[in-house]
C-alpha cells in the first residue's frame, strides 16, 4: 500500500492540532511549522500523484496492512474498512489543491503577519486542506461527508477570521449556513443508500445500485446539495458575500473548496451512477445549471464595484465552464460513438479547466489580497495608478486577466478551445454563449485593470509599494504555472487530463479496483 | 516536445503562436525606434497638454471603475432591473432559491425518467 495516503491527511491534521501549541513558543517556530508541514504535505501529494500516474489506482485500506483486508471472507463481499480510492481522477485533484496549498502558506506567512490569531489561522487552514484532500481521494460516502464537515467549519472559520466591521462575520455566517444546509442532504441522500444497499462504500453501491425511487432522490439530493457548495447559479447567492469578506488567500482556498465540491458531483454521477440513472436528464441538468452559472455570473460581475465581489462573480462564471464540460460527458455516457466523437473531448476541456481555474482565479484573489494588503481598500472607485508602484503585481494581474478571459497563449485558452470545439458538436448555441461569456469576462477584466493600475499616480497612493517577497513568490509561482500549462498544454493533457477523464468514464475499473482488484 | 493541443477537431500550438506574437512585437519595436527621437524622460513633455489649461488634480482624471460600462448596463436596464434585485443578501432568499432547484430538479428526473 502506498504510504503517502495516509501523510496526505495526517500531516495537515498534526500540523493543524499542534499549531496553537507550537505557536506559544514564538511566531518564527509556529511560521517555520507551517512552512515545513505544508512542504511535507506537498512532497506527499507530489509523490502520491506520481505513483498513481505511474502504477495506475491506488487504494488504502485504513487499519489494515493489505487493502485485500478491506473485504473480510464472512461480510459477504461488502468492504467494511474505510477506503481511500486515488485514480488519475483523484490524483488531479491533490495535484491541484497542492499547487494552491503551496502558494496560499507562503502568501499567507506575509499578508497575514500583522494580524492576530494566527495560531488559529494556520490551525484552520491546514484543516481545510485536511478536508480537501480527503474529499477528493476518499472511496467512502460517509468519509466524504466528514471531511466536507471539516472543509466547511474550517472554511466558514476562515472566512470569518477578520472582524471588518461585521462583514467577515455575516460572510462566514452564510458560509456556515450554506454549507451545514448542503450537508444535511448529502447525509440525508447517503442514509437512503445506505438504507438500500448496507454499504457506504463508493465502488460496492456502484456495483449493486438499482435506480429506485429513493436512489433517484438520493442523487438528487446530492447533485443539487454539492453544486450548492460549488457556487453554481441559482445556488451561488453566498459565494460573492463570502469571497469577498474572506482574507484573500483563504478566498483562494475557497476556490480549490469547491472545485472538491464541484469533483464530487461528478464523481457521484459517473462512478456511483454511471448508466444507471437517465444520463441525458442529468446531463442536461448539469448542462442547464452550467449555462446559467456563465451567463448570470459575468452578468453580475460587470456592474461591480468591490474587486472581490467582482472576482466572485467570475467565479460563478467560470465554474459554468466545468459543469458544461463535464455535463457533455454525462450526457453522453451511454453513447460510445458520442463519447468518443465529442464527449471525452469536452470531459477533457472541463476538468483541465479545473486546474486553470484554480491558478488563475486564486491568483487573481492573491492580486486583489495584495492591493487591499497595501491601499487598504477594494472599492474600484478609490483606486487607481498602482501600476506606477506595484509593477510585479500588474504583471501578474495581466498574465491572470488574459488567462481567465482565454487569450492565447496562457492556459484559459486551452481548456475553453477544448470545450468550445467539443461542445459545438453537441450543441452549438451552448458554444457561442461560452464564447460570449469569454468576451465579457475580458471586457469585465480591463474595467478592472484600468480602475486598480492605470491612471496617474494618486496622492493617497504616493507611498504605496511592491507587495513583501513570500507574496510575490506566492502570486509568481501561480503565475509561472499559468503561463506553463498555456505553452505545453498537450503535455498536461496527456499526462494529467485524459487519464483523469478516462478514470471518469470508466465505471467498471473503478468498482473492479476496489472490489475486485484487491 | 510535443506542444500542439489536438481537440479533435482543430490543432492549437501555443509555441508557433508565441514565436509569431514575439516576431511581431520585435517589429513594432524596431518601427518604434526608427522614429524621431525628440522624447527627454523627465522634462516637460511628459506633462499632460489641455488646450493650454492647469491640469487638474489627480483624483479628478482619474476615470473610477463605476463609470466604465455604464452604457452596457443601461442599454440592459431591463435585464439588471430584474436580476440584481434576486442577489437580496438574504440568507432565507438563499434557502428558498435552493429548495425551489431542488423541487425543480426532482421533478424533471422524474418527468423524463
Amino acid at each position: 500500500m502506498s504510504q503517502y495516503v495516509p501523510l496526505l491527511v495526517a500531516l495537515p491534521l498534526i500540523a493543524a492540532f499542534a499549531m496553537p501549541l507550537v505557536g506559544m513558543l514564538g511566531k518564527t517556530i509556529r511560521n517555520s511549522l507551517a512552512i515545513i508541514a505544508m512542504a511535507g504535505t506537498v512532497t506527499a501529494a507530489l509523490l502520491l500523484v506520481y505513483e498513481v500516474l505511474v502504477n495506475g489506482t491506488i487504494i488504502y485500506a485504513f487499519g489494515a496492512f493489505d487493502p485485500s483486508l478491506a473485504i473480510p471472507f464472512d461480510s459477504g463481499g461488502v468492504p467494511i474498512r474505510i477506503l481511500f480510492v486515488i485514480d488519475a481522477m483523484s490524483a488531479f485533484m491533490v495535484l491541484t489543491a497542492a499547487i494552491m496549498m503551496f502558494a496560499v502558506v507562503l502568501y499567507s506567512l506575509s499578508s497575514e503577519s500583522e494580524q492576530t490569531g494566527q495560531d488559529g489561522y494556520y490551525a484552520l487552514l491546514f484543516l481545510m486542506m485536511v478536508g480537501i484532500f480527503g474529499m477528493v481521494t476518499t472511496g467512502d460516502l460517509f468519509n466524504f461527508f466528514v471531511f466536507l464537515e471539516i472543509n466547511s467549519l474550517a472554511g466558514a472559520a476562515l472566512a470569518a477570521y477578520r472582524i471588518n466591521k461585521g462583514l467577515s462575520v455575516e460572510g462566514g455566517l452564510k458560509y456556515a449556513f450554506i454549507s451545514t444546509i448542503a450537508g444535511l442532504f448529502f447525509l440525508f441522500a447517503i442514509g437512503m443508500l445506505y438504507g438500500q444497499y448496507n454499504s457506504l462504500n463508493i465502488a460496492y453501491i456502484a456495483s449493486v445500485i438499482d435506480l429506485t425511487g429513493l436512489s433517484l432522490v438520493a442523487l438528487v439530493l446530492m447533485i443539487t446539495s454539492l453544486a450548492m457548495k460549488a457556487g453554481s447559479v441559482p445556488m451561488h447567492f453566498w459565494t460573492p458575500d463570502t469571497y469577498s469578506s474572506a482574507p484573500s488567500s483563504i478566498t483562494a482556498i475557497l476556490i480549490v473548496s469547491s472545485m472538491a465540491s464541484l469533483y464530487a458531483i461528478f464523481r457521484v454521477a459517473f462512478s456511483l451512477y454511471g448508466v444507471t440513472m437517465n444520463v441525458v436528464t442529468i446531463g442536461w441538468i448539469i448542462i442547464i445549471l452550467g449555462i446559467l452559472s456563465m451567463f448570470i455570473g459575468v452578468s453580475m460581475a460587470l456592474p461591480q464595484k468591490d474587486v472581490k465581489r467582482l472576482m466572485a462573480y467570475h467565479s460563478v462564471s467560470q465554474i459554468g465552464y466545468m459543469l458544461v464540460g463535464l455535463g457533455v460527458g454525462v450526457a453522453v455516457l451511454g453513447d460510445t460513438q458520442m463519447m468518443n466523437e465529442f464527449g471525452l473531448v469536452a470531459m477533457e476541456g472541463g476538468i483541465f479547466h479545473i486546474i486553470n481555474y484554480a491558478l488563475y482565479k486564486g491568483l487573481l484573489f492573491l492580486i486583489a489580497g495584495a492591493v487591499i494588503y497595501r491601499c487598504g481598500t477594494r472599492n474600484l472607485n478609490e483606486l487607481g495608478g498602482l501600476g506606477h508602484s506595484m509593477k510585479w503585481t500588474m504583471g501578474f494581474f495581466i498574465i491572470a486577466a488574459l488567462a481567465i478571459a482565454g487569450i492565447p497563449p496562457f492556459n484559459g485558452f486551452a481548456s475553453k478551445i477544448l470545450i468550445y470545439e467539443s461542445v459545438f458538436i453537441f450543441n452549438p448555441y451552448i458554444s457561442v454563449i461560452a464564447m460570449v461569456v469569454s468576451i465579457m469576462t475580458l471586457a469585465s477584466f480591463v474595467k478592472v485593470f484600468h480602475s486598480m493600475f492605470m491612471g496617474p499616480k494618486l496622492p493617497q497612493y504616493a507611498e504605496v509599494k511592491e507587495v513583501p517577497l513570500p507574496m510575490l513568490i506566492g502570486m509568481g509561482l501561480l503565475a509561472a504555472l499559468i503561463i506553463l500549462f498555456g505553452l505545453f498544454p498537450d503535455l498536461v493533457v496527456n499526462l494529467l487530463i485524459e487519464p483523469a477523464a478516462l478514470a471518469f468514464i470508466d465505471q467498471s475499473g473503478y468498482i473492479s479496483s476496489v472490489m475486485g482488484g484487491i | 516536445m510535443q506542444t500542439t493541443l489536438y481537440s479533435g477537431f482543430g490543432v492549437w500550438d501555443p509555441v508557433i503562436w508565441t514565436i509569431a506574437g514575439a516576431v511581431i512585437l520585435l517589429l513594432v519595436y524596431l518601427f518604434w525606434r526608427s522614429g524621431v527621437s525628440t522624447y527627454r524622460k523627465g522634462s516637460e513633455q511628459e506633462r499632460p497638454y489641455l488646450s493650454g489649461n492647469a491640469e487638474p488634480e489627480k483624483n479628478a482624471v482619474h476615470i473610477g471603475g463605476g463609470n466604465l460600462y455604464w452604457g452596457f448596463t443601461e442599454g440592459l436596464k431591463g435585464y439588471y432591473s430584474r436580476l440584481v434585485p434576486v442577489h437580496t443578501g438574504d440568507l432565507n432568499d438563499y434557502m428558498l432559491w435552493y429548495f425551489g432547484v431542488l423541487v425543480a430538479v426532482c421533478a424533471l428526473v422524474v418527468i423524463f425518467q
